[in-house]
């Protein structure tokens, strides 16, 4: 719980930074900072407990996951400090924003009231909101904010009511006295308003992940965004949201399960089909990683249908590996995106020749988003199909197999173009910053491709 | 003296707002008009939270929806701030001009 308290101070900190005339220096301070903030989380795993009326409760599960995300926050935070040094004048409140998302994404980790659960999301969603418009005078970014915040307030919408039809049948908020419920209750004797309530959460929470056939928004969406926070939303969001999705299903709702486990198969299956094969003709590099984003929720779906094989650490695992790749392409994409003056996928026509370690780098997290060994995807991918295949969902299993190999063609489209076509003369300069970030993970990606067991047994 | 209408006439007229707001969502192409009828999805809720509250004596639900006010007022103000921003640029508030995103 400090972890939370401590982020957001970190937030305030940087709004008062403004006053304090500190913009030189806040990126340093802030990653600094989220550095202390990712020790005191560390110092949290063997204390936990509930706090505030158990409205928040730390274990394991929210402890591991709130590392990665204070992780991945630490490497986009890192990133800032190059892709917004001509807006110097605005840092604070770009790095104040993003560090309230973080603050957010927290929240919807170690929620055990649904009040927490919707501010969580809220806190999350409303930051990204203005953070995906927040290049104000391109046509392209009011858009994209302005789409994701309708999309954003429908499913807070959906979520709302599912909430308030729970609460009317089971008259409490509180995650635990609804999984008594269930308990109490068979199949036949709850009563149907709480599955409506339940399947309208089940909706939102879909959006927020961006699950085909509510994935619509999100090719628009991280299309339209500036870079870097692209890189941010389809890794923090994808993270907390399937944290959260887990934690309602693993404490809540696991009484019902079989009841949404129909939906989900469907849900996950067409998350896969559309993510793939949409990614297949993509020319937008941001539109093929929001579609691979889309295909990537179809497996980690798997792991909240095979429920009862204890899927958390296959997922937390899964999380990680996918966020490290993605981070990675991305870092090395933005400053060839910034050169050619070109966010499609010709921008990185001839990288090979032009810069070895740029193409090196992005083709290793390509293979690890492909899921192709020795990387952490290829393990993630594991893990989740044989806890699935325990769970006795063999079909879904096969489809998300030959799903991954069709996954694997169009990842490997973008390290073709690479190194077989032929390039124009413009040269391409990487700051120091985006290699490093790209460096740090890769090089996550091999060592837990490598040694698994870091993260497996944790939660 | 809420109690003289039954409880599930609240939750059909609090479903009826729902219905209109999404529909308002999914068919309207003014921006304002569909943040006016996400904001009647959101009061919709608070009628059904306020109702079921005072029908079981627990109060969670009337202190719920004060989370609810607080946000959506919040979301609205990123809204509205998103959309004079688009306004600015295109001079108009019809959703239909915002195509420039395709795949």
């Amino acid at each position: 719980m400090n972890t939370l308290i401590y982020t957001s101070c970190l937030g305030l900190f940087c709004l008062l930074a403004e006053i304090l005339n500190l913009r030189k220096l806040l990126v340093p301070l802030v990653v600094l900072g989220i550095t202390v903030i990712f020790g005191v989380n560390y110092m949290e795993w063997n204390q936990g407990g509930s706090f505030y009326n158990d409205m928040l409760r730390i274990d394991h599960f929210s402890v591991a996951f709130s590392a990665l995300v204070l992780l991945v926050g630490m490497l986009i935070l890192v990133l800032t400090a190059d892709y917004y040094k001509n807006e110097i004048h605005h840092i604070s409140d770009y790095l104040a924003i993003l560090i309230f998302t973080l603050c957010g994404a927290l929240i919807m980790l170690s929620f055990s009231n649904m009040a927490m659960l919707f501010l969580g999301i809220e806190i999350l969603s409303i930051s990204l909101y203005i953070m995906a418009g927040s290049k104000r005078f391109e046509t392209k970014s009011n858009e994209a904010g302005f789409k994701y915040f309708l999309m954003g307030a429908f499913a807070s919408g959906f979520l709302l009511f599912g909430i308030a039809l729970i609460y009317g049948v089971t008259n409490s908020f509180h995650l635990e006295k609804i999984g008594m419920y269930i308990m109490n209750h068979d199949a036949t004797t709850i009563s149907p308003l709480f599955y409506i309530g339940m399947m309208l959460m089940l909706v939102a929470m879909l959006f927020k992940v961006a699950a085909a056939p509510f994935h619509f928004w999100s090719p628009d969406v991280y299309e339209g965004s500036p870079a870097l926070i692209t890189a941010f939303m389809s890794t923090l969001v994808k993270i907390a949201a399937f944290g959260a999705l887990y934690r309602l299903f693993a404490t809540c709702f696991v009484g019902t399960l079989s009841y949404a486990t129909q939906t989900l198969s469907i849900v996950s299956v067409a998350s896969l089909a559309i993510g793939n094969f949409t990614a297949l003709h993509q020319t937008n590099f941001k539109r093929l990683m929001a579609y691979s984003g889309i295909s990537h929720a179809g497996y980690l779906l798997l792991a909240i249908i095979a429920l009862y094989a204890n899927t958390a650490s296959a997922l937390f695992y899964y999380s990680a590996g996918y966020a490290f790749a993605t981070i990675g392409a991305f870092a090395v994409a933005i400053p060839v995106f910034h050169s050619m003056q070109n966010e499609g996928m010709d921008a990185f026509n001839g990288l090979g020749k032009k810069n070895p370690l740029l193409a090196a780098l992005l083709t290793m997290s390509m293979l690890s988003l492909a899921g192709i060994p020795p990387f952490a995807g290829f393990l993630g991918k594991y893990y989740i199909f044989s806890k699935a295949i325990a769970a006795g969902h063999v079909a879904l299993t096969l489809i998300a197999v030959i799903a991954s190999m069709i996954g694997a063609y169009y990842y490997l489209k973008v390290v073709l173009a690479m190194y077989t076509k032929d390039s124009n003369d413009k040269t391409i300069e990487a700051s120091p910053l985006y290699i490093m970030v790209a460096v740090f993970c890769v090089a996550m990606s091999l060592v837990l491709g490598l040694f698994p067991n870091m993260l497996m047994g944790l939660i | 003296m809420i109690e003289t209408i039954p409880q599930h006439g609240y939750l059909l007229l609090s479903t009826f707002l729902f219905c209109i707001g999404v529909i308002g969502v999914l068919f309207r192409r003014n921006a304002i008009i569909i943040l006016m009828c996400v904001e009647l999805m959101l009061n919709a809720v608070n009628l059904l939270l306020v109702s079921f509250s005072a029908y079981s004596q627990n109060s969670d639900g009337q202190v719920f929806v004060f989370f609810i006010m607080v946000v959506a007022a919040a979301e609205v103000a990123v809204g509205l701030a998103l959309l004079v921003s688009i306004y600015r640029n295109v001079m108009s508030t019809d959703i239909n001009v915002l195509s420039k995103l395709k795949g």
